[in-house]
């Protein structure tokens, strides 16, 4: 691993009740670095993120973002990063503006920087006609891309996006890749995702998970090599070991009990 | 406490922009005043006090201010804005402070748009205009109290009927424990010290002073202890919630 890491996962794990929904993930990402974060429903992908922004404390294991402790330090790990939730879970009742002002205003972004970044956000994600409309009424696309806003404004070091491009027309996701794309040098990317070639377009790294262990972690040359990813993706997540839910302590995690879709009571 | 200011005023704005802050001071003013004039026999009493007016409030809070806290957590845990809120870089117990002072500063402006209600004694007769004063912050005080054991209420389940239902039956309790009618039962199977304490722990005893002008330390101690003790709890549920 990367002593430069700005995100370093160390046999990270999460225990839902007496099941596993990740155990034994460990990678580290540095700044340039694009990682497509592969698995089927459930596999584990968003409860892995979860753990890495610092939402769900981990059962086991070690995330630290830019040097910080998620745990042990969870402020400072979040200032450094910028998180899209599955599904951009936002203030419905908020504009996009009103919601930037918000997220600015806690990142304790100056008013100056703050109208830039604004700007910066409403031009490049496309957001201008609908800056005062609330949330609520906007469409999936323009929600998602009011979520990527608020987690690009304050330019972090670390970017986690959970399906960035969920709910995108063509063009959009487009641009949103050329927009990932662009600002990558200084930064290092996780997006979770199901469309495989957006891993070919953007990630410089593709890791799949399944089962909540991590299966493969190279670039998306050598994971593919040659064959259409589709086949390699079913290939490596399909012959993983079946069985029954397999309970805590065991070696494999129970599919039925991963974090993906679990609502949080 | 910055963050918490943040969170307080985003949540005091996006309460304006639903129908329940209007249909909760419509309610508040319209069950205060009739309470006041009709049940509480303001005029017939012939005093120029708010005694008729304060009476009420501990009930009307019991019906009403759960309505208030109900939201708080649940809704924020219902769609989803709980991860988009707590992966932000702020503590929980900041969320926790500005949700509760949000509820709080709303609740407050219900009691002030009582204030015709004290103008129209000003205008009847000469009240002693600091006991009213200090009866208002006690009221205000105990709009606290069942908000904060509200935001305990609403942390521990995503659904608004049931943070509702958990919220009264949490502010009922607080209020029975000093009626007389509990402390004689309670009075047949505990000590007689054991009683009066738990007749000290209710919002209505505590009340009572306070509603008629008379500002206890121990009084004003005792809502502070319930309010920082309930959002201590609330702080941890929130912590515990997200873990699991």
């Amino acid at each position: 691993m990367s002593a430069s890491a700005l995100l370093r996962l160390q046999s990270l794990g999460k225990r839902f009740g007496p099941f596993w929904a990740v155990r034994g993930v460990s990678f580290a990402l540095a700044a340039g670095e694009i990682l497509g974060f592969l698995g089927p429903n459930g596999a584990g992908k968003s409860t892995t993120m979860k753990m890495a922004a610092g939402f769900l404390p981990p059962s086991e294991g070690r995330a630290e973002v830019c040097g910080a402790d998620v745990a042990g330090d969870p402020l400072a790990a979040r200032r450094s990063i910028g998180y899209l939730p599955e599904g951009a879970p936002l203030y419905g009742d908020m504009t996009p503006s009103a919601l930037l002002d918000f997220v600015a205003a806690i990142r304790r972004i100056d008013r100056r920087r703050r109208r830039r970044r604004k700007e910066w956000a409403a031009e490049s994600l496309d957001l201008k006609k609908v800056w005062r409309r609330p949330i609520d009424s906007l469409s999936k696309g323009y929600k998602r891309r009011v979520g990527l806003a608020q987690a690009l404004l304050h330019d972090p070091q670390l970017l986690i996006l959970d399906e960035p491009t969920d709910g995108l027309d063509p063009n959009q996701k487009h641009e949103v890749r050329r927009l990932l794309t662009g600002m990558a040098a200084g930064k290092a990317i996780v997006i979770s995702t199901h469309f495989l070639e957006e891993v070919t377009a953007i990630c410089t790294r593709a890791a799949v998970i399944a089962e909540g262990r991590l299966l493969a972690d190279k670039s998306p040359a050598a994971l593919f090599g040659g064959e259409p990813p589709e086949r390699v993706f079913r290939r490596l997540t399909l012959e993983q070991p079946t069985g029954p839910p397999v309970p805590a302590g065991a070696a494999q995690p129970s599919p039925a009990n991963t974090g993906k879709d679990r609502k949080y009571r | 406490m910055r963050n918490a200011l943040i969170v307080a005023r985003r949540e005091l704005l996006s309460s304006f922009t639903s129908p329940l802050a209007y249909i909760f001071l419509c309610l508040f003013l319209a069950l205060a005043a009739a309470l006041t004039f009709y049940l509480g026999g303001f005029f017939a009493r012939g005093q120029a006090d708010l005694e008729a007016f304060f009476a009420f409030h501990p009930w009307l809070y019991l019906l009403l201010i759960p309505a208030l806290s109900m939201r708080l957590w649940a809704e924020e845990r219902k769609t989803g804005s709980f991860e988009f809120l707590m992966t932000l870089p702020i503590a929980t117990a900041e969320a926790v402070a500005g949700k509760f002072l949000a509820a709080w500063i709303f609740a407050g402006i219900a009691l002030l748009l009582t204030g015709p209600i004290w103008a129209t004694v000003i205008w009847l007769g000469a009240p002693d205009n600091g006991a009213i004063a200090a009866a208002y912050l006690g009221s205000w005080l105990m709009a606290g109290a069942f908000l904060a054991l509200g935001s305990l209420a609403s942390a521990l389940s995503r659904n608004q009927v049931v943070a509702f239902v958990l919220a009264a039956a949490l502010g009922f309790l607080f209020l029975m424990s000093g009626l007389e009618v509990v402390q004689g039962l309670l009075r047949g199977f505990v000590p007689g010290e054991v009683a009066g304490f738990v007749a000290g722990l209710s919002l209505l005893t505590r009340f009572e002073p306070l509603s008629q002008g008379a500002l206890l330390v121990s009084d004003l101690a005792y809502f502070a202890l319930v309010i920082v003790s309930s959002l201590i709890l609330t702080v941890l549920t929130v912590d515990m919630k997200r873990a699991s």
